[in-house]
Protein backbone atom coordinates (compact mmCIF):
# COMPACT_ATOMS: atom_id res chain seq x y z
CA UNK A 1 0.00 0.00 0.00
CA UNK A 2 2.83 2.58 -0.79
CA UNK A 3 1.67 5.70 -2.21
CA UNK A 4 2.80 7.23 -5.61
CA UNK A 5 2.27 10.42 -6.31
CA UNK A 6 3.46 10.01 -9.72
CA UNK A 7 0.46 7.71 -10.37
CA UNK A 8 -1.62 10.67 -9.85
CA UNK A 9 0.26 12.57 -11.94
CA UNK A 10 0.15 10.34 -15.08
CA UNK A 11 -0.83 11.50 -18.35
CA UNK A 12 -4.15 9.34 -18.29
CA UNK A 13 -4.72 10.09 -14.79
CA UNK A 14 -4.37 13.45 -14.08
CA UNK A 15 -6.64 15.27 -17.04
CA UNK A 16 -9.97 12.64 -15.87
CA UNK A 17 -9.19 14.14 -11.88
CA UNK A 18 -9.37 17.77 -13.14
CA UNK A 19 -11.92 17.02 -15.92
CA UNK A 20 -14.14 15.71 -12.64
CA UNK A 21 -13.17 18.45 -10.16
CA UNK A 22 -14.47 20.83 -13.25
CA UNK A 23 -17.65 19.19 -13.34
CA UNK A 24 -18.35 18.98 -9.94
CA UNK A 25 -17.43 23.24 -9.54
CA UNK A 26 -19.81 23.81 -13.03
CA UNK A 27 -22.38 21.09 -11.16
CA UNK A 28 -22.18 23.31 -7.88
CA UNK A 29 -21.93 26.92 -9.32
CA UNK A 30 -25.33 26.15 -12.06
CA UNK A 31 -27.20 24.10 -9.14
CA UNK A 32 -26.51 27.19 -6.93
CA UNK A 33 -27.82 30.17 -9.48
CA UNK A 34 -30.90 28.07 -9.99
CA UNK A 35 -31.32 27.54 -6.38
CA UNK A 36 -31.43 31.27 -5.90
CA UNK A 37 -33.16 32.70 -8.53
CA UNK A 38 -35.90 29.76 -7.43
CA UNK A 39 -35.76 30.93 -3.69
CA UNK A 40 -36.58 34.68 -4.37
CA UNK A 41 -39.13 33.49 -6.28
CA UNK A 42 -40.79 30.92 -3.29
CA UNK A 43 -40.09 34.40 -0.82
CA UNK A 44 -42.19 36.63 -3.53
CA UNK A 45 -44.93 33.78 -4.02
CA UNK A 46 -45.17 33.14 -0.14
CA UNK A 47 -46.18 36.90 0.10
CA UNK A 48 -49.36 36.56 -2.30
CA UNK A 49 -52.05 36.65 -0.42
CA UNK A 50 -53.42 33.80 -1.59
CA UNK A 51 -54.00 30.75 0.27
CA UNK A 52 -53.57 28.26 -2.82
CA UNK A 53 -50.06 29.49 -3.58
CA UNK A 54 -49.17 29.48 -0.17
CA UNK A 55 -50.22 25.71 0.26
CA UNK A 56 -47.97 25.01 -2.99
CA UNK A 57 -45.22 26.46 -2.27
CA UNK A 58 -45.40 24.85 1.17
CA UNK A 59 -45.39 21.38 -0.02
CA UNK A 60 -42.70 22.59 -2.68
CA UNK A 61 -40.17 23.42 0.27
CA UNK A 62 -41.42 20.19 2.32
CA UNK A 63 -40.66 17.90 -0.72
CA UNK A 64 -37.47 19.11 -1.50
CA UNK A 65 -36.66 19.08 2.68
CA UNK A 66 -38.37 16.17 3.67
CA UNK A 67 -36.85 13.73 0.38
CA UNK A 68 -33.22 12.78 0.09
CA UNK A 69 -31.42 14.65 -2.73
CA UNK A 70 -30.47 11.31 -4.44
CA UNK A 71 -34.01 10.53 -4.80
CA UNK A 72 -35.13 13.80 -6.04
CA UNK A 73 -31.89 13.05 -8.47
CA UNK A 74 -33.78 10.15 -9.84
CA UNK A 75 -37.12 11.33 -9.97
CA UNK A 76 -35.94 13.75 -12.45
CA UNK A 77 -33.82 11.70 -14.44
CA UNK A 78 -35.74 8.40 -14.59
CA UNK A 79 -39.34 9.66 -13.81
CA UNK A 80 -39.65 13.31 -15.08
CA UNK A 81 -38.91 12.23 -19.39
CA UNK A 82 -42.40 10.42 -19.28
CA UNK A 83 -44.15 13.71 -18.24
CA UNK A 84 -42.03 15.97 -20.21
CA UNK A 85 -43.18 17.46 -23.32
CA UNK A 86 -41.38 16.29 -26.53
CA UNK A 87 -39.72 19.53 -27.18
CA UNK A 88 -37.76 19.81 -23.61
CA UNK A 89 -36.98 16.18 -23.79
CA UNK A 90 -35.14 16.34 -27.26
CA UNK A 91 -33.59 19.63 -26.13
CA UNK A 92 -32.47 18.34 -22.88
CA UNK A 93 -31.37 14.89 -24.52
CA UNK A 94 -29.20 17.16 -27.12
CA UNK A 95 -26.94 18.24 -24.12
CA UNK A 96 -25.36 16.22 -21.49
CA UNK A 97 -28.98 15.04 -20.46
CA UNK A 98 -27.40 13.47 -17.20
CA UNK A 99 -25.61 16.86 -15.76
CA UNK A 100 -28.75 18.71 -16.74
CA UNK A 101 -31.19 16.63 -14.85
CA UNK A 102 -28.87 16.82 -11.92
CA UNK A 103 -28.05 20.43 -12.34
CA UNK A 104 -31.80 20.96 -12.21
CA UNK A 105 -32.64 18.66 -8.93
CA UNK A 106 -29.60 19.91 -6.97
CA UNK A 107 -31.18 23.45 -7.93
CA UNK A 108 -34.71 23.26 -6.81
CA UNK A 109 -33.47 20.93 -4.05
CA UNK A 110 -31.64 23.71 -2.62
CA UNK A 111 -33.82 26.69 -3.46
CA UNK A 112 -36.14 25.05 -1.21
CA UNK A 113 -33.50 25.34 1.69
CA UNK A 114 -32.10 29.06 0.53
CA UNK A 115 -35.72 30.21 0.26
CA UNK A 116 -36.61 29.70 4.48
CA UNK A 117 -32.71 30.91 5.12
CA UNK A 118 -34.31 34.06 3.21
CA UNK A 119 -37.26 34.35 4.76
CA UNK A 120 -36.03 33.97 8.56
CA UNK A 121 -33.56 37.18 7.93
CA UNK A 122 -36.48 38.62 6.89
CA UNK A 123 -38.80 38.28 9.95
CA UNK A 124 -35.82 38.67 11.68
CA UNK A 125 -36.30 42.61 11.30
CA UNK A 126 -39.54 43.86 13.20
CA UNK A 127 -41.57 46.22 10.92
CA UNK A 128 -41.16 49.29 13.33
CA UNK A 129 -37.70 49.25 11.75
CA UNK A 130 -38.96 50.36 8.21
CA UNK A 131 -41.59 52.86 10.22
CA UNK A 132 -38.85 54.27 12.21
CA UNK A 133 -36.00 54.52 8.94
CA UNK A 134 -38.98 56.03 6.98
CA UNK A 135 -40.01 58.39 9.66
CA UNK A 136 -36.56 59.77 9.82
CA UNK A 137 -36.83 60.99 6.36
CA UNK A 138 -35.21 57.73 4.25
CA UNK A 139 -36.88 56.85 1.06
CA UNK A 140 -38.33 53.29 0.96
CA UNK A 141 -34.91 52.26 -1.37
CA UNK A 142 -32.63 53.99 1.01
CA UNK A 143 -34.30 52.30 3.99
CA UNK A 144 -34.40 48.81 2.39
CA UNK A 145 -30.14 49.30 1.87
CA UNK A 146 -29.04 51.04 5.13
CA UNK A 147 -31.98 49.83 7.38
CA UNK A 148 -33.71 46.57 6.51
CA UNK A 149 -30.53 44.62 4.85
CA UNK A 150 -27.87 44.95 7.18
CA UNK A 151 -30.54 43.81 10.02
CA UNK A 152 -31.61 40.53 7.33
CA UNK A 153 -28.76 39.75 6.00
CA UNK A 154 -26.84 39.40 9.23
CA UNK A 155 -29.51 36.51 10.01
CA UNK A 156 -29.35 35.00 6.20
CA UNK A 157 -26.16 34.69 4.98
CA UNK A 158 -24.81 32.29 7.90
CA UNK A 159 -27.20 29.75 6.70
CA UNK A 160 -27.12 30.26 3.25
CA UNK A 161 -23.18 29.79 3.14
CA UNK A 162 -24.00 26.73 4.99
CA UNK A 163 -26.43 24.96 3.03
CA UNK A 164 -23.99 26.16 -0.28
CA UNK A 165 -21.36 23.89 1.55
CA UNK A 166 -23.98 20.69 1.81
CA UNK A 167 -25.15 21.65 -1.75
CA UNK A 168 -21.25 21.41 -2.78
CA UNK A 169 -21.09 17.84 -1.01
CA UNK A 170 -24.39 16.98 -2.45
CA UNK A 171 -22.74 17.40 -6.20
CA UNK A 172 -20.90 13.92 -5.65
CA UNK A 173 -24.70 12.18 -5.27
CA UNK A 174 -25.03 12.87 -9.05
CA UNK A 175 -22.72 9.82 -9.85
CA UNK A 176 -26.06 7.80 -9.08
CA UNK A 177 -27.09 8.92 -12.89
CA UNK A 178 -23.51 8.30 -14.00
CA UNK A 179 -22.33 12.14 -14.61
CA UNK A 180 -18.81 12.17 -14.31
CA UNK A 181 -18.03 14.39 -11.49
CA UNK A 182 -15.41 13.76 -9.52
CA UNK A 183 -16.78 10.78 -7.03
CA UNK A 184 -17.56 9.67 -10.42
CA UNK A 185 -14.55 9.47 -12.11
CA UNK A 186 -12.54 9.10 -8.76
CA UNK A 187 -14.45 5.28 -8.70
CA UNK A 188 -13.69 5.01 -12.66
CA UNK A 189 -10.23 5.19 -12.36
CA UNK A 190 -9.89 3.13 -9.08
CA UNK A 191 -11.90 0.38 -10.92
CA UNK A 192 -9.30 0.51 -13.70
CA UNK A 193 -6.28 1.17 -11.58
CA UNK A 194 -6.93 -0.62 -8.74
CA UNK A 195 -5.06 2.34 -7.03
CA UNK A 196 -6.84 3.61 -4.49
CA UNK A 197 -5.17 4.95 -1.49
CA UNK A 198 -3.34 7.73 -4.15
CA UNK A 199 -7.30 8.45 -6.17
CA UNK A 200 -9.51 8.68 -3.20
CA UNK A 201 -6.29 10.92 -1.17
CA UNK A 202 -6.67 13.04 -4.22
CA UNK A 203 -10.73 13.78 -4.46
CA UNK A 204 -10.68 13.96 -0.41
CA UNK A 205 -8.15 16.33 -1.02
CA UNK A 206 -10.08 18.28 -3.02
CA UNK A 207 -13.56 18.16 -1.27
CA UNK A 208 -11.77 19.00 1.84
CA UNK A 209 -10.32 22.39 1.20
CA UNK A 210 -12.82 23.65 -0.88
CA UNK A 211 -15.52 22.32 1.95
CA UNK A 212 -12.95 24.26 4.38
CA UNK A 213 -12.84 27.27 2.02
CA UNK A 214 -16.45 27.58 2.41
CA UNK A 215 -16.50 27.00 6.17
CA UNK A 216 -13.83 29.82 6.26
CA UNK A 217 -15.94 32.33 4.62
CA UNK A 218 -18.55 31.45 6.74
CA UNK A 219 -17.03 31.66 10.25
CA UNK A 220 -15.45 35.17 8.31
CA UNK A 221 -18.73 36.51 8.20
CA UNK A 222 -19.71 35.78 11.32
CA UNK A 223 -17.02 37.37 13.18
CA UNK A 224 -16.71 40.56 10.96
CA UNK A 225 -21.29 40.80 10.81
CA UNK A 226 -22.58 39.11 14.25
CA UNK A 227 -26.42 38.53 14.33
CA UNK A 228 -27.17 41.50 16.49
CA UNK A 229 -25.62 45.14 16.29
CA UNK A 230 -23.87 45.59 19.68
CA UNK A 231 -24.39 49.46 20.65
CA UNK B 1 -48.93 5.18 -8.19
CA UNK B 2 -51.77 3.61 -6.41
CA UNK B 3 -51.07 0.39 -8.09
CA UNK B 4 -47.23 0.36 -7.46
CA UNK B 5 -47.95 0.94 -3.93
CA UNK B 6 -50.88 -2.45 -3.73
CA UNK B 7 -48.04 -4.44 -6.03
CA UNK B 8 -44.98 -3.77 -4.64
CA UNK B 9 -45.70 -2.35 -0.62
CA UNK B 10 -44.30 -5.21 0.69
CA UNK B 11 -40.93 -5.03 -0.92
CA UNK B 12 -40.50 -1.12 -0.28
CA UNK B 13 -41.30 -1.93 3.95
CA UNK B 14 -39.28 -4.96 4.57
CA UNK B 15 -37.46 -5.55 0.65
CA UNK B 16 -37.03 -9.28 -0.14
CA UNK B 17 -37.47 -10.48 3.21
CA UNK B 18 -38.11 -13.02 4.62
CA UNK B 19 -36.41 -14.62 1.89
CA UNK B 20 -33.70 -12.82 1.94
CA UNK B 21 -31.90 -10.04 4.25
CA UNK B 22 -34.14 -7.42 5.69
CA UNK B 23 -34.25 -4.64 3.55
CA UNK B 24 -36.82 -1.72 2.03
CA UNK B 25 -37.92 0.90 4.79
CA UNK B 26 -37.51 -1.48 7.67
CA UNK B 27 -33.51 -1.54 6.37
CA UNK B 28 -33.78 1.89 5.82
CA UNK B 29 -34.53 2.14 9.64
CA UNK B 30 -32.41 -0.28 11.24
CA UNK B 31 -29.65 1.27 9.05
CA UNK B 32 -30.16 4.71 10.13
CA UNK B 33 -30.64 3.87 13.93
CA UNK B 34 -27.79 1.57 14.25
CA UNK B 35 -25.37 4.21 12.63
CA UNK B 36 -26.96 6.94 14.73
CA UNK B 37 -27.00 4.98 18.16
CA UNK B 38 -23.69 3.88 17.36
CA UNK B 39 -22.31 7.22 16.61
CA UNK B 40 -23.66 8.92 19.99
CA UNK B 41 -20.88 7.49 22.31
CA UNK B 42 -18.42 8.49 20.09
CA UNK B 43 -20.02 12.22 19.68
CA UNK B 44 -19.94 12.32 23.28
CA UNK B 45 -16.40 11.38 23.51
CA UNK B 46 -15.50 13.61 20.82
CA UNK B 47 -17.48 17.05 22.54
CA UNK B 48 -15.46 16.13 25.56
CA UNK B 49 -12.25 16.21 23.86
CA UNK B 50 -13.47 19.51 22.08
CA UNK B 51 -14.54 21.50 25.20
CA UNK B 52 -12.39 20.16 27.67
CA UNK B 53 -8.64 21.29 28.69
CA UNK B 54 -6.22 18.55 26.91
CA UNK B 55 -4.80 20.45 24.27
CA UNK B 56 -3.88 17.18 21.66
CA UNK B 57 -6.97 15.30 22.39
CA UNK B 58 -8.67 19.04 21.53
CA UNK B 59 -6.98 19.36 18.03
CA UNK B 60 -7.86 15.78 17.39
CA UNK B 61 -11.49 16.14 17.93
CA UNK B 62 -11.66 19.66 16.06
CA UNK B 63 -10.00 17.99 12.81
CA UNK B 64 -12.14 14.89 13.17
CA UNK B 65 -15.08 17.10 12.91
CA UNK B 66 -13.97 19.65 9.94
CA UNK B 67 -12.85 16.50 8.70
CA UNK B 68 -15.75 14.31 8.36
CA UNK B 69 -18.07 17.58 7.85
CA UNK B 70 -16.33 19.00 4.58
CA UNK B 71 -16.42 15.33 2.75
CA UNK B 72 -19.19 13.78 1.04
CA UNK B 73 -20.71 10.47 2.39
CA UNK B 74 -20.15 8.76 -0.72
CA UNK B 75 -16.14 10.09 -0.13
CA UNK B 76 -16.03 8.50 3.17
CA UNK B 77 -17.96 4.80 2.01
CA UNK B 78 -15.00 4.73 -0.63
CA UNK B 79 -12.32 4.83 1.83
CA UNK B 80 -14.20 2.36 4.16
CA UNK B 81 -14.70 0.25 1.41
CA UNK B 82 -11.21 0.42 0.84
CA UNK B 83 -9.61 0.56 4.50
CA UNK B 84 -11.69 -1.98 6.40
CA UNK B 85 -10.92 -5.03 4.88
CA UNK B 86 -7.34 -4.81 5.49
CA UNK B 87 -7.28 -3.56 8.75
CA UNK B 88 -9.16 -5.97 10.03
CA UNK B 89 -7.51 -8.64 7.47
CA UNK B 90 -11.04 -10.46 5.72
CA UNK B 91 -13.95 -9.78 3.45
CA UNK B 92 -16.63 -6.95 5.16
CA UNK B 93 -20.52 -7.74 4.04
CA UNK B 94 -22.06 -4.85 2.21
CA UNK B 95 -24.06 -3.65 5.46
CA UNK B 96 -21.23 -3.21 7.80
CA UNK B 97 -19.42 -0.94 5.32
CA UNK B 98 -22.29 1.58 4.63
CA UNK B 99 -23.00 1.23 9.09
CA UNK B 100 -19.33 1.80 9.49
CA UNK B 101 -18.98 4.85 7.06
CA UNK B 102 -22.62 6.55 8.66
CA UNK B 103 -20.59 5.91 12.00
CA UNK B 104 -18.08 8.16 11.44
CA UNK B 105 -19.91 10.37 9.12
CA UNK B 106 -23.06 10.99 11.56
CA UNK B 107 -20.44 11.75 14.32
CA UNK B 108 -18.77 14.68 12.91
CA UNK B 109 -22.71 16.26 13.17
CA UNK B 110 -22.79 15.02 16.53
CA UNK B 111 -20.36 16.29 17.76
CA UNK B 112 -21.64 19.35 17.13
CA UNK B 113 -24.47 18.90 18.56
CA UNK B 114 -23.60 17.48 21.88
CA UNK B 115 -21.22 20.56 22.02
CA UNK B 116 -23.99 22.72 21.70
CA UNK B 117 -26.16 21.05 24.60
CA UNK B 118 -22.85 21.24 26.68
CA UNK B 119 -22.74 24.82 26.06
CA UNK B 120 -26.05 25.20 26.30
CA UNK B 121 -26.25 25.05 29.84
CA UNK B 122 -24.80 27.78 32.74
CA UNK B 123 -21.14 27.72 33.66
CA UNK B 124 -22.59 27.81 37.15
CA UNK B 125 -23.93 24.17 36.90
CA UNK B 126 -20.02 22.58 36.19
CA UNK B 127 -18.82 24.98 39.03
CA UNK B 128 -21.80 24.27 41.00
CA UNK B 129 -20.70 20.06 40.97
CA UNK B 130 -16.77 20.48 41.22
CA UNK B 131 -17.92 23.24 44.38
CA UNK B 132 -19.78 20.33 45.87
CA UNK B 133 -16.79 17.74 45.70
CA UNK B 134 -17.52 15.76 42.46
CA UNK B 135 -14.72 15.30 40.06
CA UNK B 136 -14.70 16.03 37.01
CA UNK B 137 -16.04 13.29 35.13
CA UNK B 138 -19.00 12.37 38.30
CA UNK B 139 -20.36 15.61 37.60
CA UNK B 140 -20.05 15.20 33.53
CA UNK B 141 -21.86 12.01 34.55
CA UNK B 142 -24.42 13.21 37.27
CA UNK B 143 -24.96 17.04 36.28
CA UNK B 144 -23.90 18.11 33.19
CA UNK B 145 -24.89 15.45 30.82
CA UNK B 146 -28.28 14.47 31.98
CA UNK B 147 -29.35 17.95 31.83
CA UNK B 148 -27.64 18.85 28.18
CA UNK B 149 -28.92 15.07 26.67
CA UNK B 150 -32.91 16.25 27.24
CA UNK B 151 -31.72 19.61 25.61
CA UNK B 152 -30.40 17.82 22.88
CA UNK B 153 -33.82 15.53 22.14
CA UNK B 154 -35.01 17.49 19.27
CA UNK B 155 -31.70 18.33 17.75
CA UNK B 156 -31.01 14.58 18.08
CA UNK B 157 -34.16 13.55 16.35
CA UNK B 158 -33.54 16.26 13.52
CA UNK B 159 -30.29 14.64 12.92
CA UNK B 160 -32.12 11.24 12.57
CA UNK B 161 -34.21 12.80 9.72
CA UNK B 162 -31.05 14.31 8.11
CA UNK B 163 -29.49 9.66 8.88
CA UNK B 164 -32.42 8.51 7.16
CA UNK B 165 -31.76 10.66 4.21
CA UNK B 166 -28.39 10.14 4.11
CA UNK B 167 -28.50 6.64 3.86
CA UNK B 168 -29.92 6.86 1.19
CA UNK B 169 -27.04 6.79 -1.36
CA UNK B 170 -25.56 3.50 0.44
CA UNK B 171 -27.53 1.64 -2.25
CA UNK B 172 -24.55 2.01 -4.72
CA UNK B 173 -22.62 -0.86 -3.17
CA UNK B 174 -26.00 -2.81 -2.52
CA UNK B 175 -26.79 -2.46 0.62
CA UNK B 176 -30.59 -3.34 0.80
CA UNK B 177 -32.58 -0.40 2.07
CA UNK B 178 -35.47 0.79 0.38
CA UNK B 179 -33.72 2.83 -2.44
CA UNK B 180 -32.04 -0.15 -3.09
CA UNK B 181 -35.59 -2.04 -3.19
CA UNK B 182 -37.08 1.05 -6.04
CA UNK B 183 -34.38 0.36 -8.22
CA UNK B 184 -35.36 -3.03 -7.83
CA UNK B 185 -39.06 -2.46 -8.91
CA UNK B 186 -37.80 -0.22 -11.43
CA UNK B 187 -35.86 -2.91 -13.34
CA UNK B 188 -38.60 -4.89 -13.05
CA UNK B 189 -41.47 -2.68 -14.30
CA UNK B 190 -39.34 -0.77 -16.69
CA UNK B 191 -42.13 1.93 -17.81
CA UNK B 192 -43.15 3.17 -14.81
CA UNK B 193 -40.16 4.99 -13.38
CA UNK B 194 -42.07 8.10 -12.58
CA UNK B 195 -44.78 6.26 -10.16
CA UNK B 196 -41.85 3.93 -8.96
CA UNK B 197 -39.81 7.03 -7.55
CA UNK B 198 -42.42 8.95 -6.66
CA UNK B 199 -43.63 6.51 -3.98
CA UNK B 200 -39.79 5.97 -2.84
CA UNK B 201 -39.85 9.71 -2.32
CA UNK B 202 -43.71 9.31 -0.69
CA UNK B 203 -42.38 6.96 2.36
CA UNK B 204 -39.63 8.71 3.46
CA UNK B 205 -41.50 12.32 2.73
CA UNK B 206 -44.23 11.07 5.35
CA UNK B 207 -41.63 9.73 8.13
CA UNK B 208 -39.10 12.69 7.84
CA UNK B 209 -42.19 15.22 7.99
CA UNK B 210 -43.61 13.43 10.54
CA UNK B 211 -40.41 13.22 12.64
CA UNK B 212 -38.99 16.91 12.31
CA UNK B 213 -43.09 17.76 12.75
CA UNK B 214 -42.59 15.54 16.58
CA UNK B 215 -39.55 17.58 17.25
CA UNK B 216 -40.78 20.59 16.95
CA UNK B 217 -43.69 19.69 19.11
CA UNK B 218 -41.10 18.20 21.99
CA UNK B 219 -38.86 21.29 21.37
CA UNK B 220 -41.76 23.35 22.75
CA UNK B 221 -42.82 21.18 25.06
CA UNK B 222 -38.94 21.39 26.71
CA UNK B 223 -38.93 24.70 26.32
CA UNK B 224 -42.11 25.43 28.23
CA UNK B 225 -41.07 23.03 30.60
CA UNK B 226 -37.82 24.93 31.22
CA UNK B 227 -39.64 27.98 31.42
CA UNK B 228 -42.07 26.91 34.21
CA UNK B 229 -39.61 25.33 36.08
CA UNK B 230 -41.28 22.11 36.62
Amino acid sequence: MDFQLSFLMSSNVLPLLLQGAATTVRLFSTAWIIGILVAFLLVGLRAVPNRWIGRIVALFVEYHRNVPTVVQIMVWYFGMPEILPQDIKLWINRGDTEFLFAMIALGLNVSAFFAEDIRSGMRAVPHTQLEAARSIGLSAFGALIYVLLPQALRISVPPLINRSLILFKDTSLAMAIGVAELSYQTKAIENLSFRSLEVFFASTVFYLLASLALMGIGAWFSRRFPPAFKG
Amino acid sequence: MLDILSQYGMMFLVGTWPSGPVGGFAGTLILAGLGLGLSFPLAVLMALARTGHIKALRVFSTIWVYTFRGIPLVTIIFWVYFLLPVMIGTTVPAFTTALSAIVVYESAFLTEIVRAGLDGLPKGQMEAARSIGLSYFKAMRSVILPQALVNMIPSLLNQFVSTIKATSIVYIIGVQEITFSAQQINSIEMTKALSVYLVLAGFYFVACLGLSQFSKWLESQIRNRQLHGV
